[in-house]
């Protein structure tokens, strides 16, 4: 784990492995407007990311932030309407479009935000399994679905309700061991706390902890900054569709001097226990913007060079990266 | 003073014998800001939905002391849900749901960062915060008296959640609005309430077995 990592020369220094690295990744949606009039959307920009093993990285942005599509595009379902560019490597092989249906639901898996996913008629069991012609297969399926079950608190006759049987804690739990039934590498948990109590939200968050410890990468995507400082090893900031900054979860504590962009601190100074302090404005569509920094028309600090380009996103140091003008180092 | 009383409510839903409620008392004054936090489950939007008037068939007394209530078209006690994307008729533009409550000042408008040009918009056309900040404004009609926030800022980010409970504050006091914050986020609630009650507290006559 990145946390843990010994720099001294005398200990073996064990690297984790790098399990995903996307860079310059854009996704843009063409639209139909006023007849055919084709315009182009562009929602995400510039994104660049790396997911190591055994570590959690939090995207943290407001709804609507594009944050979702990132899920979506590592697992090859963007919709037709959407172009993606830039780059994504897997464990060292290129993540095409042909890689991403090998993998998903496999190597690759994914939390879905809601328990509304869960097909209402259907036993439990069935879903967890998914569909499997070979009975042998199948008999063996079933058994590791029986050892996950308990990992998730989940007593065994669950296999054979129906979702509405289920409370909403224990449907969230089948969500979570549909994911880990092929024992995926990678997870990206899809906003899997929304508007949950604190003890739900602690059993939750702690289930993303056990998967981290046996090793495995997981992409949290959440609006909740709460939850991902209690859980995450890195959180990126997304900010209109920008990674404005990408920095270590340690950080976000005291009165957040170690963090770096202008709209990070804003957000965390705006949390109740850090003084709920007023940052006017609002997030620009990203359409909206030209050519000056996405954060221009809110930042205090802004200089001439902020109002007319958009900055970077450049590493100050291991891992913390910053899209500042003005911000440029530690 | 005005003040919103309920009265040993009891709800149970229909040819079910679970009582989700039962002996529940719990008052606002139109100068108060009062915390409700309770686990998911609880049956805190159920109480809610009987304080906003929206679930008729419950045990019990809802009164409003000392209100003229000859107005009956228009609910004094106002419900601000969590998910405001289902609370906007889809066929209507933002200016047609905002009109049909009351006719908002562009000064309102400024205050709670609304872009004229939002106006015009469907409401597939913004985000959950900007969505959000309507039907705060389409509930502040003048004649409101309550507010029932029920979770009304989980759904957004720390920045613009500060940005809509201090509005949302400054003008519940000019206006004298009694408003109830609904949340389990103890932190926010700690925050901006004058005094917090929790459900199971009000509600003991229900033990919990979820």
């Amino acid at each position: 784990m990145s946390k843990n990592r010994n720099n001294s020369d005398d200990d073996i220094i064990e690297v984790p492995k790098t399990l995903l690295n996307v860079s310059n990744i854009s996704i843009s949606f063409f639209q139909y407007t006023q007849g055919l009039r084709k315009t182009v959307l562009n929602v995400v920009e510039d994104l660049d990311l790396d997911v190591h093993e055994g570590e959690i990285v939090a995207i943290l942005g407001s709804s609507g932030s594009g944050k979702s599509l990132l899920a979506h595009a590592i697992l090859g379902i963007l919709p037709g309407n959407s172009l993606l560019k830039g780059e994504m490597i897997y464990d060292g092989k290129i993540l095409d479009q042909k890689l991403k249906e090998e993998l998903r639901g496999d190597e690759i898996s994914l939390i879905p935000q809601s328990v509304d996913s869960l097909d209402p008629l259907m036993k439990v069991g069935g879903q967890v399994i998914g569909d499997i012609e070979d009975e042998k297969e199948r008999e063996e399926k079933r058994k590791e679905m029986i050892k996950i079950f308990k990992n998730y608190d989940l007593r065994e006759d669950v296999i054979d309700l129906y979702p509405f049987q289920l409370s909403g804690g224990m449907a969230r739990r089948v969500l979570f061991s549909t994911s880990m039934i092929n024992d995926p590498k990678l997870i990206i948990a899809d906003e899997p706390t929304p508007g949950l109590d604190e003890k739900s939200l602690e059993e939750t968050l702690n289930y993303l902890k056990i998967m981290a410890n046996e090793g495995k990468g997981v992409i949290l995507i959440t609006h909740d900054i709460q939850a991902a400082v209690k859980v995450s090893d890195k959180i990126a900031i997304f900010y209109s569709g920008y990674v404005i900054e990408i920095n270590e979860t340690k950080n976000f504590s005291g009165n957040g001097d170690k963090l770096l962009h202008p709209y990070t601190r804003a957000l965390y100074k705006a949390l109740p226990q850090n003084g709920f302090q007023l940052f006017e404005g609002t997030q620009p569509m990203n359409i909206d913007i030209q050519d000056k920094c996405i954060y221009y028309d809110r930042c205090s600090q802004s200089v001439e060079k902020c109002g007319h380009s958009n900055p970077d996103l450049v590493e100050v140091d291991d891992g913390i990266k910053i899209r500042c003008h003005v911000v440029r180092k530690i | 003073m005005v003040e919103l009383k309920a009265n040993k409510i009891g709800f149970r839903y229909g040819g079910t014998k679970k009582w989700i409620l039962k002996n529940l008392s719990i008052s606002l004054k139109d100068n108060q800001v009062k915390g409700l936090i309770g686990e998911s489950g609880g049956g805190k939007s159920t109480l809610c939905k009987i304080l906003a008037g929206y679930e008729g068939n419950f045990e019990g007394e809802l009164k409003i002391d000392k209100l003229n209530t000859n107005d009956s078209k228009f609910n004094q006690v106002q419900l601000i849900f969590q998910h405001p994307e289902r609370t906007m008729n889809p066929k209507w533009k933002m200016k047609q749901s905002l009109d049909e409550s009351w006719e908002v000042s562009d000064d309102i408008l400024e205050k709670f960062g609304i872009k004229k040009s939002w106006l015009n918009r469907w409401p597939n056309e913004l985000s959950g915060g900007e969505l959000q900040r309507f039907s705060i404004i389409r509930a502040l009609n003048p004649k409101t008296k309550f507010l029932i926030a029920d979770e009304i800022t989980t759904m957004l980010d720390a920045v613009t959640q500060v940005q809509i409970w201090k509005l949302l504050l400054s003008m519940a006091k000019e206006r004298k609005i009694g408003i109830l914050v609904v949340s389990h986020d103890k932190e926010l609630v700690n925050e901006i309430c004058d005094e917090v009650v929790y459900l199971d507290d009000i509600n003991h006559d229900i033990k919990y077995n979820l």
